[in-house]
């Protein structure tokens, strides 16, 4: 058991901002906690996991879970779903409705915004949802206020029943420091559900009076935020600008403008109006600091007052002291010259797939193969758009990979004529959002060739759990989704239905070779564990015979980091031509004996020293 | 050291602990009654990616990020690695680096080149260098995982508080869950401190 799960009340701790909501949740006496695996919220759950007196879940996708949490809520039970901020898209019908209906348990959604995008594939401003559904947001600056303001919001969503917002970023979720614990869990008494048709079903009758309700709930929260506590304004000895400034953006203007009047929104929408006008007549200048759109800033000019912001500050990314001091020390009429520092021209480290990663083989064989648009997804194996496959030619949202690659196949242009279309996506990805893709692929007759690689892991998170893998958030047994059965049950023909082992490279790409020239939609599933995770069984390392290399390159094609360069040699070939032999070495300690180079490996050059660990085959099964 | 602001910062590849070692650091300043903040970003760090682990720690600390310009000390666990974050170290600034020199399959197909003499480039800099072969010492003592240890008793002697308080951390942390790498550990760190004295 983790020993914070035991850790009493005044006790203090070094805590990421997503271990203090978790901690938060517990003593607000959350019942239901669900999320969707997504950097940099994922461990808000599995820190939640660790508290017994929590039901918590990996719900299928971010709509799902906040589905869940609403069921929970209508139940009297507080509950709380936590997402990345690209996750809220896809919940957004959820609790766009939910907003107007309201809520009875308290209900949280925990938002993290990839500020930066370190592990996403763009770059949002959840706080346009707060305007959007007409929710208050609540900005924590580090763990202490994560900790502090969920508990908050749920306080809030039950006085307005109203689902609450509590919008995160990287810098939150990620940075680790300082935590007092002020109480211990408070268990809540839930009434269970009242029935209220008029209230809880959404017809267009029912839902028409909860409207003007909903514009009275905005002009409460518009006189809250002009007196609640966590609106507060620092005063400073320097009042030649002023800030105004949510979430992590505090600290940078404090760190790098000490001396200078703050206010700092904890409650940022809807913002508090009359308090900014009464703290703009205390400073000369104006200036709002806010990751990453002008939301604020376009309210406060909005509201007649002279101010500036994005028009000094980057539009995108994240703020620092190295970026605000460039900006503002201009406007104080100190002229600001970037240091000079020693730079280091070093090589660039992209992510790799790892020694043994079943989606080498895949990718191996898409690299191999010519005359293929191949329609990618959300997931480790992203990275296939990289080197050396530079096989993965687009990747826009989770689940898209089928219904984009199907739309290519119906609208196929002039170059797209004698090409096949194939859609990359791994297990967790399908079950979230890509199984609709494949069902309407087969409704309307499209053609697509869909790789669909189980690895039994949501990879790129950590190797969390979902319901392909037969186990659940906590490590318990839980049912397990057949993909070969699914996919039959939405329409593929058993026959095109086909078990590969990723690591049997020839047959792999033989199989990719003959599905794509099929006039109908196949699916064709590998079926070995990632190598991250402890479903992964590690055998013994292989090794390059030296003087068998022939320095034909094959293996280094594959990708595995285990494999690298011995040395290059320039050689003539019988035609006269210049040609480049590179010899390969493995790496003992990263290689893991998976055996997939061996496949590449004509002249037999790659062996295992002692060859009785032979690796064990899982039998591909029709 | 700014306003009382001691600045850390470890860096390395993915997988090789670079953010366990930041962890110990961060504990025992906060053991020492600091205010701590601590913070990288990791998101797909565990696929051989650069992995930065700051360390910020003093009366009060606000920004958990390290300026450029602003490291005291930088823990270099790969020679590449921490040539990449020069520019953040302070001109009075340590550097304590691994000498292992990790390939990634960019430059072993040639695309790019490793730099030939990255702890040479450090110095000519200016900076205060100590760099050593930290898995040759783990080697010795029959671990290639000490080399976290290693580092860590490395920087011991340079930190604002006694070497002896980071060596209980990372010793009570082992206790408690693998008491029988307790003495290895202990042999370790004192391995390092010694070699952290080095020039390099």
């Amino acid at each position: 058991m983790h020993a914070l799960v035991h850790a009493p009340a005044e006790s203090r701790h070094l805590l990421s901002g997503n271990e203090a909501v978790a901690r938060a949740a517990w003593e607000a006496g959350v019942r239901v906690a669900a999320a969707y695996p997504g950097t940099p919220a994922t461990e808000i759950l599995e820190y939640i996991a660790r508290y017994p007196d929590i039901y918590s879940e990996w719900s299928v996708n971010e709509k799902v879970s906040v589905e869940v949490a609403i069921g929970a809520s209508l139940a009297g039970s507080r509950a709380l779903a936590a997402m990345k901020h690209v996750g809220m898209n896809v919940a957004s019908d959820a609790f766009m409705t939910q907003s107007l209906a309201g809520v009875v348990g308290g209900l949280v959604i925990v938002v993290a915004d990839d500020v930066g995008l370190s592990s996403s594939q763009n770059e949002q401003d959840s706080r346009y949802w707060g305007r959007f559904g007409h929710l208050p947001i609540l900005e924590p600056a580090d763990s202490q206020e994560a900790y502090e303001m969920v508990q908050r919001a749920f306080d809030l969503s039950e006085e307005y029943e109203v689902p609450v917002i509590v919008r995160m970023t990287t810098r939150v979720c990620h940075v680790k420091a300082m935590v007092t614990f002020a109480g211990e869990r408070v268990e809540r008494h839930a009434a269970g559900f009242q029935k209220n048709p008029r209230r809880w079903v959404m017809t267009p009758a029912n839902a028409k009076p909860r409207l003007p309700l909903m514009h009275e709930r905005d002009q409460k929260f518009r006189e809250l935020t002009e007196t609640i506590d966590l609106n507060i304004a620092f005063s400073g000895s320097d009042r030649r600008v002023g800030f105004i400034t949510s979430g992590p953006a505090f600290m940078h203007v404090r760190e790098t403008f000490p001396n200078a009047p703050v206010l700092k929104l904890g409650f940022s929408y809807p913002p508090p109006l009359e308090k900014i006008r009464a703290f703009a007549g205390q400073v000369d200048t104006l200036v709002v600091v806010e990751e990453t759109e002008p939301l604020l800033e376009t309210e406060i000019r909005a509201a007649g007052l002279e101010v500036r912001g994005k028009d000094l500050l980057p539009r995108f990314g994240e703020l620092a002291p190295s970026v605000l001091r460039p900006a503002i020390k201009p406007l104080l009429g100190e002229p600001y010259e970037v240091p000079h520092r020693p730079q280091a021209d070093v090589f660039p480290r992209p992510p790799t797939m790892c020694a043994s990663c079943p989606h080498l083989g895949p990718y191996f064989a898409l690299s191999h193969i010519r005359n293929l648009n191949i329609i990618g997804d959300i997931g480790c194996y992203t990275l296939g758009a990289g080197h050396p496959w530079n096989a993965l030619d687009t990747c826009t949202c989770m689940g898209a990979s089928l219904s984009m690659a199907h739309g290519m196949d119906k609208g196929r242009g002039e170059s797209d004529e004698k090409k096949s279309i194939v859609a990359v996506i791994g297990d967790s990805t399908f079950l979230h959002m890509g199984m609709q893709g494949l069902l309407n692929m087969i409704y309307n007759r499209g053609n697509v060739t869909v790789l669909l690689l189980d690895n039994r892991s949501v990879g790129m998170t950590g190797g969390q759990e979902n319901p392909g893998t037969g186990l659940d958030l906590h490590g318990m047994e839980a049912p397990r989704v057949d993909f070969a059965k699914l996919a039959e049950a939405l329409g593929v023909r058993p026959e095109r239905i086909r078990m590969v082992d990723p690591y049997e490279l020839p047959t792999i790409v033989k199989l990719v070779r003959e599905e794509t020239k099929m006039e109908e939609p196949s699916v064709i599933i590998t079926n070995r564990p990632c190598s991250l995770t402890d479903r992964f069984e590690r055998f013994q390392s292989y090794t390059v015979i030296d003087e068998k290399c022939t320095g034909c390159g094959n293996c280094i094609d594959l990708g595995c980091p285990a494999i690298t360069v011995a040395r290059r040699e320039t050689t003539t070939t019988k035609s006269g031509k210049s040609k480049e032999l590179v010899f390969a070495r493995i790496d003992a300690n990263t290689c893991t004996g998976c055996h997939m180079c061996v496949e590449t490996c004509a002249p037999e050059a790659i062996i295992q020293p002692q060859p009785q660990n032979r690796v064990i085959r899982i039998h591909a099964h029709a | 050291m700014r306003d009382g602001i001691t600045n850390l910062l470890v860096v390395g590849i993915g997988g090789q602990g670079v953010m366990t070692a930041a962890e110990m650091l961060a504990r025992t300043a906060l053991s020492q009654g600091y205010d701590v903040k601590k913070t990288e970003v990791a998101g797909m760090a565990q696929r051989g990616g650069v992995v930065s682990s700051h360390v910020r720690f003093g009366p009060k600390v606000y920004s958990p990020q390290i300026e450029p310009g602003e490291a005291d000390l930088l823990i270099g666990f790969e020679a590449a690695e921490a040539l990449r974050w020069v520019s953040h170290l302070r001109p009075t600034g340590v550097a304590m680096v691994n000498t292992l020199r990790l390939t990634p399959p960019i430059v072993s197909a040639g695309l790019y080149d490793y730099p030939t003499d990255p702890i040479g480039v450090l110095a000519a800099a200016g900076i205060e260098v100590h760099a050593f072969d930290a898995g040759a010492i783990a080697e010795e003592l029959g671990n290639p995982k000490l080399v976290n240890t290693i580092m860590l008793g490395a920087i011991s002697d340079y930190l604002p508080f006694p070497a002896e308080a980071l060596e209980s951390c990372i010793v009570e942390g082992f206790r408690a869950y693998k008491p029988q790498l307790v003495e290895i550990n202990i042999r370790a760190f004192a391995a390092g401190r010694a070699a952290g004295h080095g020039s390099g």
